[in-house]
């Protein structure tokens, strides 16, 4: 195969329609009879609801319908959770509080009207009872002894506990010269894709079909349990996503909204539409991290580092959502990073407070584990006064030790960790960064240099390991015309699989990119699929469609083979031509052997006739990414505040379909990660209000916020897949905060400062630089 | 209430709710849809949209405030797009500069913040022919992009400028008019 397309920075197919405002996302869609629905929310984190009132909301003026949750009991089945953890209690989310709210934000009545503004309105004449009960905030409150359960039936708060254990930990303290401890926080984040939540469906009674159409990373799953919500014939739900306006995770999941809004449809037979306001894409679409680790480590006085024992307590919030238990395991997994650490141990304690549900954020789990490891290096070498790269250099595994086999049960698939540091460093002159700071040091400026050597787990994955199948789908279908229809089962929103998919289906059939066409998101078109979530749509999607192309290119060589008179083998595929490879005269188009497929008279002898293939590619593990992270930072004495210098990030996911988008991926993902490190932080007061509930109060990262990334890339491809891709969806967010992190905490060592949790908000920072109002040193 | 505005070049004279918002006029009543909403509070931009040449938050004006008023969505920005379908969406014209530039860098993922995005850029240009990076940040810090991380979108205006820039070579307009 010649690579023309694979490997290149093309622009993106996607682009045209989205540039002219010329695509549609949800809300863009009209139905003729379009009804609208509004959603009633708890403003109470915990309460009893004596009634619920509806009388003046269906008395109001274009009001269709209004339902309570005592109205819909039955109807529906709770939110789904496919992860399951041995013992883990009961939490299931119903889609409307029937007889009591666990946070501010659950639905508690809905109402259909003609226009959005009338449904709205009748919101305010609902009328609710509610009996406030005391609500439980602080995770580490909800599971001291006496704190009332939330959920009936339980005895406490705790909903599950996890452990995972690796390695001979009592022979690694043991023989520990040092031992560091510390309390590391990963705070709640609030993920907001800037396209919010929503959802429109159609019931034609006649037809029997639902339709849903709905903003979502995982248009199949979602069509199983809209069926199962609602039993509801499968196979008459068709769920479509038009274009999703980002996900990050939240859309890797199942809402009431999705049930409710298609059995409303149901229930009137006419189109109904819900689209998410910010404040309750805020409120009560799935939050992020929330982790306290306390973090043990066993170090020798050389700086290696025997083992780590860590014990988690992961607030879920009140309920589960589709992964909600999951996420903090794989913190688990890949606690060790990228060290040869020979013991590990995590014990996990999930507990409910009445807050909105933990659940997948970009990274999942693993940002809070890279976050983890790498501030113990970071711990580690301000204890034994050495270098943070000396520290993790003296770690790494070597080239030669992969596929390399984690205390955790994980095997990495390959890695060149010192390379990606060596490059990094390069980059960013590190000798001279230093000498530069001790410089600017002296003159009473605080400079920090932070660094993140991490690894990640990505491509999910094997489906033995995964909560619902971790294959993906593709299907190849060359059409009599000669263009290229591809059908992914993974669902894109933004990471451009319309792009990338065309150059692979380009480069193996020899045609041009613009030939080929992806078609994604509709369960009625498109064969069953998993979704775009864990940085797989490449690693396993990518590879589906890898496999299905190569299934097609072998019936089209060996028809074009049979016209030519050569031999299958013999046949290459370039230039829109499939062609002997002995004679440039045994020569057919591409569109006359694709053609004659279709045609059937000159077909080989027991050739079935068609052009089409589907594959079901099923990982045999996940992929392992990994980069070295270098930030920069400049404290501001006298505000604290906290200003990026530079960043240079090394990132190695394997083989590259298309560089430009990976950049867009790892700079995307930093960014995020750097709203995490300076601003991101979902509070909520003790009584259970989320007081960062708007944008207004809740500071995502602006342009003026970012210096300049500096990016480069080693590539180390993986054994996992024919394509040696390992996927980059995540990166950026797993490496970056860290890094960050290492900075900070670098540019206040001359106050005696190790280690700070994020957000470094400039009152945090001034407060660890000044006591009584004076500078300390 | 009545209110008449033009909008992509394209007349419109409509009765509204003096509550009605302005993206919500746009988006509902003449099915421009390009123009996207994301919070509702004027922070994230995904709504911008130029009224008498200047960016505006349509989410936080309403629509009677643009009566009178000349509206550019993104589905007017492409050079001859009023030639398209009858609501002034566009069709094959020619991509402006800016949407060019954003196409050409990869500016743009999930596509939502991005018509409001070059709006905002748009107007940048018109005030200022060659802006610096941290000018360009500086004008873009009221549009929330959550894929990107800004960079391409930087590179997509650095892009636009200097295509503008050699395409009308350093004639200043005697006549400034209202154009800040």
């Amino acid at each position: 195969m010649t690579t023309r397309f694979i490997g290149k920075p093309l622009k993106r197919k996607e682009d045209p329609r989205l540039i002219q405002g010329l695509s549609h996302y949800v809300d863009d869609l009209n139905l003729a009879g379009m009804l609208y629905a509004a959603f009633l929310r708890s403003p109470y984190a915990h309460a009893n609801i004596r009634s619920v009132d509806l009388s003046k909301a269906r008395r109001a003026s274009g009001v269709v319908l209004a339902l309570s949750g005592a109205d819909i009991d039955g109807a529906i089945q709770p939110v789904p959770c496919a992860a399951q953890i041995p013992d883990m209690k009961s939490g299931a989310r119903p889609v409307l509080a029937r007889d009591r709210v666990r946070f501010v934000g659950e639905a508690v009545a809905v109402v259909v009207a003609s226009d959005r503004y009338a449904a709205r309105d009748a919101l305010d004449l609902i009328e609710v009872d509610y009996e406030p009960l005391t609500p439980i905030v602080n995770p580490e409150k909800a599971i001291a002894k006496g704190a009332a359960p939330l959920h009936a039936g339980h005895k406490d708060n705790v909903a599950f506990k996890w452990e995972l254990e690796g390695g001979d930990l009592k022979a690694a303290f043991k023989a520990a010269d040092k031992v560091i401890k510390q309390r590391i926080v990963n705070q709640r984040l609030i993920p907001v894709p800037i396209e919010t939540r929503g959802v429109l469906a159609d019931y034609q009674p006649g037809e029997g079909q639902l339709k849903v159409w709905s903003s979502t990373q995982i248009p199949h799953l979602l069509r199983t349990q809209i069926a199962s919500m609602l039993n509801f014939p499968e196979t008459l739900v068709r769920v479509v996503t038009p274009e999703v306006g980002g996900g990050f995770g939240t859309k890797l999941n199942v809402y009431p909204e999705e049930a409710i809004v298609a059995y409303l449809a149901i229930q009137l037979g006419k189109p109904v539409k819900w689209t998410e306001s910010r404040r309750e894409n805020f409120q009560a679409t799935i939050h992020g991290r929330d982790q306290i680790d306390d973090v043990e480590v066993a170090i020798k006085r050389d700086g290696t580092v025997l083992g780590l024992r860590c014990r988690v307590i992961a607030d879920l919030g009140a309920y589960y959502q589709l992964l909600t238990p999951l996420i903090p395991t794989l913190t688990g997994l890949m606690m060790t990073g990228c060290y040869k650490i020979p013991a590990a141990r995590m014990e996990i304690t999930g507990v409910f407070t009445n807050k909105m549900a933990t659940d997948a954020y970009r990274g999942a789990g693993r940002p809070e584990a890279t976050y983890l490891i790498e501030r113990v290096m970071d711990l580690v070498a301000a204890e034994l006064k050495k270098d943070p790269v000396e520290v993790r250099r003296k770690n790494f595994p070597q080239p030669k030790d992969f596929p390399y086999a984690t205390p955790t049960g994980l095997i990495y698939d390959s890695g060149d960790y010192q390379k990606a540091l060596d490059l990094a460093l390069k980059i960013a002159d590190y000798k001279k960064l230093r000498q530069e700071q001790a410089k600017l040091r002296k003159e009473g400026r605080y400079t920090g240099i932070g660094i993140s050597t991490y690894v990640e787990i990505c491509g999910m994955g094997p489906s033995s390991a995964m909560p619902a199948g971790g294959w993906e789908s593709a299907t190849v279908r060359v059409e009599p015309t000669g263009r290229v229809s591809i059908m992914t089962g993974s669902s894109p929103h933004g990471q451009g699989q319309e792009t990338t998919f065309a150059q692979m289906g380009a480069d193996i059939l020899g045609i041009d990119p613009e030939q080929v066409q992806i078609v994604h998101g509709d369960t009625s078109i498109v064969p069953y699929g998993i979704g775009t979530f864990g940085s797989r749509a490449t690693a396993v999607g990518g590879t589906a469609v890898y496999k299905s192309l190569q299934k097609v290119k072998e019936k089209l060589a060996r028809i074009a083979a049979h016209l030519v008179g050569s031999d299958p083998e013999r046949m290459v595929f370039a230039d829109g031509k499939i062609s002997a490879r002995e004679s440039p005269k045994k020569s057919v188009p591409f569109g006359q052997a694709v053609s004659a497929a279709y045609v059937a008279k000159t077909l080989p002898a027991e050739m079935e006739p068609g052009l089409e293939a589907t594959t079901f590619f099923e990982p045999t593990n996940f992929t392992y990414p990994f980069g070295t992270h270098i930030c920069v930072v400049e404290i501001d004495a006298e505000i604290g505040d906290v200003k990026l210098v530079r960043y240079v990030a090394v990132d190695d996911c394997g083989n590259v379909i298309n560089p430009l988008l990976v950049e867009g991926q790892v700079q995307g993902g930093i960014v995020q990660s750097v709203g995490q490190a300076l601003f991101e932080e979902a509070v909520y007061d003790e009584q259970g209000q989320l007081i960062t509930g708007e944008l207004m109060d809740y500071a995502l990262p602006r342009a003026s916020d970012m210096c300049w990334i500096e990016t480069a890339r080693t590539v180390t491809p993986t054994p996992v897949n024919p394509l040696g891709v390992k996927g980059v969806g995540e990166a950026g967010t797993i490496g970056a905060t860290p890094a960050l992190a290492g900075a900070v905490a670098d540019a206040l060592a001359p106050f005696g400062v190790h280690h700070v949790d994020m957000p470094f908000k400039r009152e945090k920072i001034w407060q660890l630089m000044h006591k009584d109002g004076r500078r300390v040193q | 209430m009545e209110i008449q505005l033009r909008v992509n070049g394209k007349p419109h004279q409509s009765q509204v709710e003096p509550r009605l918002l302005l993206v919500h006029y746009l988006r509902d009543v003449l099915g421009l849809t390009g123009t996207h909403i994301g919070c509702e509070t004027s922070i994230c931009g995904a709504c911008t949209v130029l009224l008498d040449g200047k960016a505006v938050k349509s989410c936080t004006l309403l629509a009677v405030q643009a009566s009178g008023g000349e509206v550019t969505t993104i589905e007017g920005l492409a050079s001859n797009s009023q030639k398209g379908s009858g609501n002034g969406a566009a069709g094959n014209g020619a991509l402006h500069a800016v949407q060019e530039g954003f196409w050409e860098k990869h500016g743009l993922q999930c596509g939502y913040c991005t018509p409001g995005m070059i709006l905002a850029a748009v107007d940048l240009l018109q005030r200022k022919k060659n802006p610096n990076e941290s000018e360009i940040r500086s004008a873009l810090s009221g549009n929330l992009c959550r894929c990107t991380g800004y960079q391409h979108i930087i590179e997509a205006v650095q892009y636009a400028a200097k295509k503008m820039n050699a395409r009308k070579p350093l004639k200043m307009s005697a006549s400034s008019g209202r154009t800040p």
